[in-house]
């Protein structure tokens, strides 16, 4: 993709800044209509999920305490995997956006909730309700894109580490926690700084992080397994947590990179949002996101992320009501000749992965390159690796020279 | 000796380890969270209730019978509780009166009166159920009875007159077979003045009438629509013994303020109960408190973080959209106005004295004065 304002054409160009601002207005309406109708019923839903997970949960862990005999390792560990999923998604995740804050139960409330996860709540509330959010695909803003560790824009310059950001993307999604941990902690950025000149700020959150994760392991891969011993299940309980884990780390992924990665989401200057209005936000939210179609499981599993674009348009509203104005949303999409991204799970997960892939490699290589011409292409990647930078970008000149030539004969 | 002294000890560590065990193996949450869903009245949990019965008084007032948790500590007929509902899936905290002594079947009951547009009071009235769970505190207050008091009088009016029958039923229990007689309540001599604005609206009455009737008290009931607005003026002339007489006295504002005058002018013992705090009325505006007591002046169309912003105050902030609940603070008294539809949250007294609740502070403009506590 290319930030939406290096395009040719842009998708909103045909927008004036009236309908920009009745789009808003519209979208107001939509938001208040939930808040206006939000009630028992609302409340009801969550504190059964709530329930309904706790019970999984503590049901699966006592199967896993006889794992050692197969079809309690199996029925546990699936059941564990899927009460995971729920509480981080579902539950954690909705929670922590403030979407049930209405209800003034302080234990269902976004200043107390802590998930089962590597990230602490409060580091995770600011780098994903606060920068997500606020600055959703705005490049160089908004980390998600690419998670700082990945290029996912054409206008992100090529380098060789990038060949290796699909294993990079693999090993991120089976250890997906401690990759959203390390995220919000900004280790990256902080672990350039010399050791003694990190900030106090970064010391405190990276033992609260490092506090969270011992707690989380101990009781994954040391409580649960030592309850087991007694029927010489110790393995396999940890096993079953490990396996729980894993499975739910590459669910959650998949579901989120499915939500701003797909073709045909667009990303945006860092100058454009400046001065933004709240209609601009609104848009900038509409086509920075992309949809998961599919059951009402499929939408209980990824937490409703599933409706990623009305999330991002409200992500305080309870989620259990994103279903339910999902074809207003879409209305308004059609009103406005704007394209609603959606598509079933492995279409997505797809199509995030492709990208992935083909911007490992420089521009354009992939779709450039047939059987007959590998050779070649092949070639031309390995100087381009080993080449340095003033090698690279001759290449990429002679390669944007050859393809302008094409444009014109055709 | 020895072995006294360690034993126990021995028991806690063992407990305690036991304790941290079950913490490890639930964490982030606790062994609690999971046990709630089970045995949510069980020992060593946060307080709650279960509804029993919900028994019509009048036609706009109910006594709600509770099952309390079984941390319940007891209380004193006068004193009052705070009940936690869900409300249309809103918590809301009110007062009540506990309308009976120690019950001998454990349970406790409130006498709740349907206020016109009352949220809270209507649902308990109208639509509350037995078997739901409600959220409960201690029971508190200081308007009951001083032991050293024998000739009482009670002012009653309206509602008021919940926690005076809970010290009523207690002097004199009414069973199947009338009221009984205790060797406690021999000496006492009470006058009971009921204000209310027609009779069928007493709550309580025929409970009134039967004391009033076996001799335990004397009952002067006043109706607005036969006898006119009570004027305190006249309790002298309702009450002639009213200088010996010790008066207890609950009701609206007006009713305890002009009777507060009238005993400090006269030089009587008074005790005065009021629940229904008025809200303070939603403006436009207003001075904003904040948790170190710095007071600064806001409009109606500026968002509190700002304003708290521009006057120096350290506050949490997060994406000055409303988004990302990173600017949380706790409202503990007035009403602010969400901006981006004008709604309004207000806090009650009661609710504040609890913690207020919590508010938006980057889309939420002052709606009035109002203070805001700090973070958790």
């Amino acid at each position: 993709m290319t930030t939406i304002q290096q395009k040719s054409e842009n998708p909103t160009a045909h927008l004036s800044a009236d309908d920009i601002a009745t789009l808003g207005r519209e979208l107001d309406a939509i938001r208040q209509e939930v808040i206006d109708t939000r009630g028992a019923a609302d409340a009801a839903y969550i504190r059964k999920v709530i329930k309904g997970q706790r019970g999984l949960e503590a049901g699966s862990r006592a199967l896993l305490l006889a794992s050692v005999f197969p079809p309690f390792w199996l029925a546990g560990t699936a059941g564990l995997s899927v009460a995971k999923i729920l509480e981080n998604m579902e539950i954690g995740h909705n929670v922590m956006h403030g979407q049930w804050d209405w209800m003034r139960d302080p234990k269902i409330h976004s200043t107390t909730w802590e998930w089962d996860n590597a990230s602490p709540a409060d580091q995770w509330k600011h780098g994903h309700n606060e920068l997500h959010h606020t600055y959703t695909n705005v490049v160089g803003k908004d980390n998600d894109l690419g998670y700082g560790i990945m290029r996912v824009d054409e206008d992100q310059r090529w380098v060789p580490f990038y060949l290796a950001q699909p294993l990079w993307n693999f090993v991120n999604a089976c250890f997906f926690e401690y990759g959203i941990a390390a995220y919000d902690l900004e280790l990256g950025k902080n672990l350039a700084v010399p050791k003694d000149q990190r900030s106090d700020d970064f010391k405190a959150r990276a033992k609260q992080t490092l506090k969270k994760i011992r707690q989380q392991a101990t009781k994954d891969y040391l409580v649960h397994p030592a309850l087991s011993l007694p029927t010489g299940s110790f393995v396999p309980t940890l096993a079953a947590n490990f396996t729980a884990n894993v499975v739910r780390n590459l669910w959650t992924h998949s579901v989120i990179m499915c939500g701003h990665f797909p073709e045909g989401v667009e990303t945006f200057e860092k100058a454009s949002i400046e001065g933004e209005t709240r209609g601009e936000w609104y848009l900038r939210q509409m086509l920075g996101s992309a949809n998961i179609s599919g059951s009402p499981l499929m939408h209980l599993m990824t937490g409703n992320l599933s409706f990623q674009i009305e999330h991002h348009l409200f992500p305080d509203l309870p989620s259990n009501r994103y279903a339910e104005i999902a074809p207003k949303v879409k209305a308004l999409f059609d009103k406005y000749e704007l394209t609603y991204v959606s598509a079933p799970l492995p279409k997505q997960v797809y199509s995030a992965w492709h990208k992935i892939v083909r911007l490992s490699l420089p521009n354009d290589w992939l779709a450039e390159t047939t059987p007959k011409n590998a050779p070649s292409q092949l070639v031309k990647l390995y100087k381009m690796t080993t080449g340095g930078k003033k090698v690279r970008r001759d290449i990429e000149r002679k390669d944007q020279l050859k393809r302008r030539d094409m444009t014109k004969a055709a | 000796m020895t072995d006294m002294l360690a034993r126990p000890s021995e028991a806690r560590s063992l407990r305690h380890r036991l304790t941290r065990l079950a913490e490890a193996a639930t964490t982030p949450l606790l062994p609690s969270d999971y046990l709630d869903l089970a045995a949510p009245l069980r020992s060593g949990t946060d307080l709650r209730a279960r509804i029993v019965a919900v028994q019509p008084e009048t036609r706009d007032a109910a006594t709600i019978v509770l099952k309390p948790g079984a941390d319940w500590s007891g209380h004193v007929p006068g004193q009052y509780v705070r009940i936690g509902i869900d409300v249309d899936g809103v918590r809301e905290w009110r007062a009540y009166s506990l309308t009976h002594g120690p019950r001998a079947d454990g349970l406790i009951s409130i006498t709740v009166k349907a206020v016109p547009g009352g949220k809270v009071s209507n649902h308990l009235v109208h639509e509350a159920r037995a078997r739901t769970l409600v959220h409960l505190e201690q029971a508190t207050g200081d308007f009951v009875l001083d032991p050293a008091a024998s000739r009482l009088l009670f002012v009653t009016a309206g509602s008021g007159v919940t926690p005076v029958v809970g010290m009523l039923r207690n002097l004199f229990p009414v069973t199947d077979s009338g009221v009984v007689d205790l060797p406690r309540s021999r000496h006492l001599d009470i006058v009971v003045v009921h204000v209310a604005p027609t009779e069928p609206d007493s709550i309580f009455l025929s409970n009134l009438q039967e004391l009033a009737h076996h001799g335990a008290i004397t009952l002067v009931p006043r109706y607005d629509d036969q006898h006119g607005v009570l004027d305190v003026a006249d309790l002298t002339d309702l009450v002639p013994d009213l200088a010996s007489r010790t008066t207890y006295a609950c009701g609206p504002g007006g009713l305890l303020d002009a009777l507060t005058a009238h005993h400090e002018a006269h030089g009587l013992p008074l005790f005065t109960e009021q629940f229904r705090a008025g809200f303070v009325e939603a403006g436009d505006g207003g001075t904003v408190t904040f948790a170190d007591g710095t007071e600064l002046v806001a409009d109606g169309a500026t968002p509190i973080l700002d304003v708290g912003e521009a006057g120096g105050q350290l506050m949490p902030s997060g994406c000055r959209m409303g988004v990302c609940f990173g600017c949380v603070l706790p409202l503990t008294e007035g009403s602010v106005r969400d901006l981006r539809n004008g709604a309004i949250t207000s806090v009650d007294p009661i609710s504040s004295a609890h913690g207020g609740v919590p508010i938006q502070t980057c889309i939420s403009a002052a709606a009035g004065a109002c203070h805001l506590g700090a973070t958790s």
